[in-house]
């Protein structure tokens, strides 16, 4: 009997620390918070060394529904103004196809000054290409490229605006039209009237617009490229709707901000999270 | 007689580790209960302080792993989070709301070494 009796309370003690360690370890169940979050994500560039920046202007070409370099430069302009410490120089926007237009002329002239030839507008001109003077493509952008590695010449614009940091670059902003197979989601209703979305093929033409902008950042100070960037996006829309130029344009933009932005500010990302406990 | 003795000596010693882990789990807890209250006010550094207090009085807790986590992301200290989110997720590998928070925090520290890798 009594073995029987300490048996039993052996096997209670057992049970009861046992219990005790679940209790301790599998705690009383889980609470769940959500909670807004804000990353901060360091700048890509060091702007410390300037307080003020430029944006001068851009290469721009494609679409002339709108004027995409000033559009560019006011938008720009108006970011920087309300989401970067930098002060931000109200200048005349810069017609930089016409100084790019300016110096591949001299340029042309001092190359045949110095054969002893008379001056010649063929692309090739002692190693000078030709810039074309309606910019449609990607490819007609590429000799402008010469422009952002001029030091002199943007040494003399840092000068003239007291070294600030030099915002520049090109854009291109040309219509797009694809036609194909596109994936739709489709309402379907079975036999017994239940609502089903299923996705389905269908060929579609669709048009819109490209953009593809190239940041440039310039040290007033020397002149030299200190960080460039490229980038790439396009909308297209069902071929019946009519969607204005700009109105693309901006949307387009809006996705190409941050990141801009993310080149000379701490940008933060917004988001949430859930906090356990 | 002496196997009784032996049977109440390991039962005495599982309570009394079972009472002190008890002990450390529940100061643990009230350490995260106050992390998520101050950090729901916005005082998210002083949530560290508690969050990392939690994880230094049980270091099997995945909660305050991830909590921590969330706290060093939002202070923008993102290679101490990831070491945070890592320990929860080898702590309880299958909880999916850590799994939600790493995944979402991923985005942005991979967006972020792309970054650096491009200077």
């Amino acid at each position: 009997m009594t073995a029987w009796l300490s048996r039993r309370i052996n096997a209670r003690l057992a049970l009861g620390g046992l219990a005790l360690v679940c209790a301790t370890t599998a705690g009383c169940g889980t609470a769940l918070y959500e909670v807004p979050v804000e990353t901060p994500i360091p700048a890509k560039l060091d702007v410390s060394a300037f307080q003020r920046v430029l944006v001068a202007g851009f290469v721009a070409g494609g679409a002339e529904d709108i004027d995409t370099n000033q559009e560019t430069v006011r938008l720009l302009r108006s970011q920087l103004r309300s989401k970067s410490e930098l002060r931000v120089i109200d200048a005349d926007v810069m017609q930089l196809v016409d100084v790019a237009q300016e110096q591949n002329k001299a340029a042309v002239n001092d190359t045949a000054a110095a054969d002893g030839l008379s001056v010649k507008t063929s692309s090739e001109n002692g190693g000078v290409t030709a810039l074309p003077q309606k910019i449609k493509d990607e490819k007609d952008l590429e000799p402008y490229d010469r422009l952002f590695a001029n030091t002199a010449y943007w040494k003399r614009i840092g000068e003239e605006y007291q070294n600030p940091l030099i915002v520049t670059g090109s854009v291109l902003f040309t219509p797009r039209s694809s036609s194909g197979l596109v994936t739709r989601e489709t309402e379907v209703y079975d036999g017994l009237g239940r609502r089903r979305v299923v996705p389905q093929r269908v060929y579609m033409e669709r048009k819109g617009f490209m953009l593809r902008p190239k940041f440039v950042f310039i040290d007033g100070r020397t002149g030299a490229t200190i960080y460039s960037e490229t980038r790439r996006e396009e909308v297209l829309y069902n071929a019946q709707q009519e969607t204005p130029a700009l109105s693309s344009y901006f949307e387009l933009m809006d996705r190409i901000v941050p990141d801009f932005l993310g080149a000379l500010s701490t940008q933060k990302i917004k988001g949430t999270r859930v906090l356990i406990k | 007689m002496k196997l009784r003795c032996a049977t109440f000596l390991i039962a005495a010693f599982a309570f009394s580790t079972s009472t002190a882990f008890a002990d450390s789990r529940d100061e643990a807890r009230s350490q995260v209960d106050f992390g998520i209250n101050v950090a729901q006010r916005g005082l998210w550094r002083e949530a560290i302080y508690r969050w990392e207090k939690a994880v230094e009085l049980d270091p099997k807790y995945a909660a305050a792993y991830n909590d921590l986590a969330i706290a060093y992301e939002h202070e923008g200290q993102l290679e101490k989070a990831r070491k945070a989110y890592d320990k929860a997720l080898e702590l309880e590998p299958n909880n999916t709301q850590i799994r939600q928070n790493y995944d979402l925090f991923k985005e942005i520290n991979d967006r972020v070494a792309q970054q650096k890798d491009k200077r």
